[in-house]
């Protein structure tokens, strides 16, 4: 019955083995050039050409040596490549393995720094896929990650608990922040039709100003400065880390992919999740088959919720340790498009935040030592994921020559 | 590369001969092997061409000075004091001939990867651009006592708020009020409504300091003349006013800029950064409202000079200049940098196209109490100065 619903979902049925070998061969071929991996790989080539053009545009070098390119075209040639290559090598070595690095550990540092990054991407953008396989469009991830920073980063600096109960708490009080706050937009959808979309995006508001008014009043921040910022996190309601400093790579990594495995599971092997798929498929078939369609919208947004407002504390807890205004950056709106680059599937979603992690981390190094203007560096990833998230589009770019072919058929 | 698995199973694939049930279908997995192969041609190609070129490596000379700054989420283009702080940097590169390294934040989780990329590359001195980056570069001048640092429009402080001072991080803080107070004293005196306003971007120290002081230089001018002009936008006493809520929006400062004009003001000085853009074009739109602008010459730094009186001018850029030839002399100091009057970090711009419509004797007026703020017989104090 699962398969019914996902497509993708593994065939529950093996074929009989004597046929088996023959029959997996265009199986697994057909996947590979219909699936995704060769295309994304293929946008990726895409969007670095189009991204590489893009750089050389907006280095003044690259456009002096254009100027005389009839002068000296060796020169613009050698400009044009040293300034592309430099910026893509520091956004690898910003996000893999930087061998320009002073140490070991800071050679594989930008690794873990990906990984920092994409925790709390990893963890909203599940509780949006979640919402999407339900038919819901949660755009309050935002709002979500705001409530869940904001509880668990209270609960980190109001109480004074031992380490790892103070952490846990701390945490599960994100969760159920981020809970409350998207369970509003379910309730508000199962009793009364509100529509989801608007009710979240207000609620985003709403959770941004509340934060605003919190980080004003002394007896929530708990210090006396006079900046909208709190007191810093007690220690023990930080999420340890993973590896000792300078790594940041904290437990919330380990949060994320027990997260994505329970999404998996729920999804796939439990009823409850069953029936969530069931109402986002069609929830008219949904509530004929006897389902509550209301009770699973709520309950669809809550764990929704849960899970963004857990990103939240991954990222108070993990690497922020204090809250600010700013304390969700643009983690809400990032993870709808991890939701979706990933297919809004756990795993996919796992490797969308992961990859958006690393551009992140790229990004930072890829600014500095290159002198490329974020604003570029942001529009190069957001070519890759227009690809990414294009693949007829990649197809008809490499459909179109085919050299190889025609050689071969003469 | 042959004995790869997934390519010899390709290859596998096309040698089989066409049976002719698979028919069309068959032929249309050898054609997509083909494609595939050109398509991962092309992947290699690319990918060589990209590798190629990305061993090719910045060089930098070790006895170079290095002078870094990271910005705060404004931008660069904020109008304000990143885009102030980048001048200066700017001018230290021009001026001092030493490399320079900048990076833009976008949130606030980018802060503490931005100051360690500038740690990392050796930054000899490192500024940080606003109180949100004050942790972060706490930590960094805790971190490595070897390089310095600076942060501009806040104080070090520990958990609980107290002040605490870094051997290697100096504090760039900038007592505005005074000129403020300046500005609040022309605008009294020129207003013709006998209402003058104000507004902040964000509820923060950096920000309400210039809205104490104009609102003591309004009270002082009320007291001097025995007049009764109004404040709006600005308690003073219950430290409480009009916001606009970021530094991005525009309109928002617009719509603030419109309530403020209905209610009578005449003069009206926004102080949040471009956000204060939308509400020069609210008064151009109006007639005869004056701006003051903050932070740069509004009358240089904005397409606005027709309308703007004056400017309360906050020399950051100096300060940033000057803080980074100290450390490249060898100079550095972790005594805070507190811009005055009295050291030009802070003042009032000229008012270029309104020269003539200010009277002689509140020209005068306000040397005098310039003056006296200097000699410290008169003391501009709000909750937020710099201690």
């Amino acid at each position: 019955m699962t398969t019914d619903i996902s497509p993708a979902a593994p065939s529950a049925t093996p074929p009989p083995s004597a046929e088996a070998q023959p029959d997996k061969e265009p199986n697994l071929l057909q996947e590979i050039l219909s699936g995704s991996w060769l295309v994304s790989v293929l946008a990726i080539v895409v969007a670095l050409l189009v991204g590489g053009v893009l750089i050389a545009v907006s280095n003044a070098e690259v456009v002096e040596a254009a100027m005389n390119i009839f002068a000296a075209p060796g020169v613009f040639f050698s400009t044009l490549f040293s300034t592309v290559g430099d910026a893509y090598s520091a956004l690898f070595r910003g996000a893999i393995f930087d061998w320009d690095a002073r140490t070991t550990e800071r050679a594989i540092r930008p690794l873990t720094e990906s990984l920092v990054s994409g925790t709390p991407l990893i963890l909203t953008g599940l509780g949006i896929a979640l919402a999407f396989r339900s038919g819901l469009f949660n755009i309050g991830g935002q709002g979500q990650v705001i409530l869940g920073a904001t509880i668990a980063g209270y609960l980190g600096y109001a109480l004074h608990l031992p380490p790892v109960v103070h952490m846990l708490i701390a945490a599960i009080g994100g969760m159920i922040g981020g809970a409350i706050w998207a369970g509003i937009a379910g309730v508000l959808k199962a009793r009364t039709g509100a529509n989801e979309v608007i009710v979240t995006i207000m609620l985003n508001s709403i959770a941004g100003y509340l934060l605003g008014y919190l980080l004003k009043q002394s007896w929530f921040t708990h210090t006396d400065s006079a900046n909208p910022q709190s007191r810093t996190l007690d220690d023990s309601s930080q999420m340890f880390l993973l590896l000792p400093p300078p790594f940041r790579l904290h437990f919330g990594f380990i949060i994320a992919i027990l997260a994505t495995i329970f999404v998996w599971w729920l999804l796939e092997r439990s009823t409850i999740g069953f029936e969530f798929k069931a109402v986002g498929a069609n929830p008219h078939a949904a509530r004929t088959a006897g389902i509550s369609v209301s009770k699973v919208t709520i309950l669809v947004m809550i764990v929704a919720g849960a899970l963004a407002g857990l990103g939240g504390a991954a990222q108070v807890l993990g690497t922020e340790f204090k809250l600010t205004g700013g304390i969700s950056g643009s983690i809400g709106f990032d993870a709808i498009t991890v939701a979706l680059l990933g297919r809004s599937k756990p795993l996919g979603t796992f490797l969308a935040g992961l990859l958006f992690g690393a551009f992140k981390a790229g990004g930072y190094l890829m600014q500095s030592q290159t002198g490329t203007p974020i604003d570029i560096v942001l529009v190069v990833q957001s070519v890759i994921v227009l690809l990414i998230a294009a693949p007829p589009l990649v197809r008809s770019i490499f459909r179109l020559p085919t050299p190889v072919l025609k050689r071969k058929e003469a | 590369m042959s004995d790869h698995p997934v390519v010899s199973q390709f290859r596998r694939r096309t040698l089989r001969p066409i049976d002719a049930s698979a028919g069309r279908e068959q032929l249309e997995k050898r054609v997509n092997v083909k494609k595939l192969v050109s398509a991962v041609s092309i992947v290699a190609a690319s990918a060589l061409v990209l590798s190629a070129c990305g061993s090719g490596e910045g060089s930098d000379s070790a006895d170079d000075y290095l002078g870094c700054l990271v910005s705060d989420a404004g931008g660069w283009d904020d109008q304000s004091f990143n885009q102030s702080s980048k001048d200066g940097l700017d001018a230290a590169k021009d001026n001092l001939g030493i490399q320079t390294s900048e990076v833009e934040s976008t949130s606030d989780a980018d802060y503490q990867p931005n100051v360690d990329t500038m740690v990392q590359q050796g930054c000899n001195m490192t500024i940080g651009v606003g109180f949100k980056l004050e942790d972060n570069i706490q930590e960094a001048a805790e971190a490595n006592t070897d390089l310095n640092f600076a942060l501009i429009d806040s104080t070090f402080s520990d958990a609980d708020g107290k002040p605490v001072t870094l051997d290697n991080a100096k504090p760039l803080v900038f007592n505005t009020a005074e000129a403020a107070y300046l500005a609040g004293y022309v605008a009294a005196a020129t207003s013709e409504s006998g209402k003058v306003g104000t507004f902040g971007g964000i509820q923060i120290p950096s920000v309400t300091i210039f809205m104490d002081g104009f609102a003591d230089g309004v009270k002082k001018f009320n007291e001097e003349n025995k007049k009764n002009v109004k404040l709006l936008g600005w308690n003073k006493e219950k430290q409480d006013g009009s916001f606009s809520g970021d530094f991005d929006n525009q309109s928002q400062g617009q719509e603030l800029t419109k309530q403020l004009i209905s209610q009578g003001a005449d003069i009206i000085m926004p102080v949040a950064g471009p956000v204060g853009l939308g509400a020069a074009s609210a008064a151009k739109d109006a007639k005869d409202v004056k701006i003051i602008w903050v932070d740069s010459d509004g009358y240089k730094s904005t397409e606005y000079g027709d309308i703007i009186l004056t400017s309360v001018v906050k020399q950051i850029a100096n300060a940033v200049e000057d803080t980074i030839a100290e450390d490249k002399d060898g100079k550095f100091s972790s005594e805070p940098y507190v811009g005055t009057l009295e050291n030009e970090g802070v003042g009032l711009a000229p008012f270029h196209d309104f020269d003539d419509k200010v009277p002689e004797d509140v020209k005068k007026k306000v040397e005098e109490l310039k003056k006296q703020i200097i000699d410290g017989s008169l003391t501009v104090e709000s909750e937020s100065t710099p201690k």
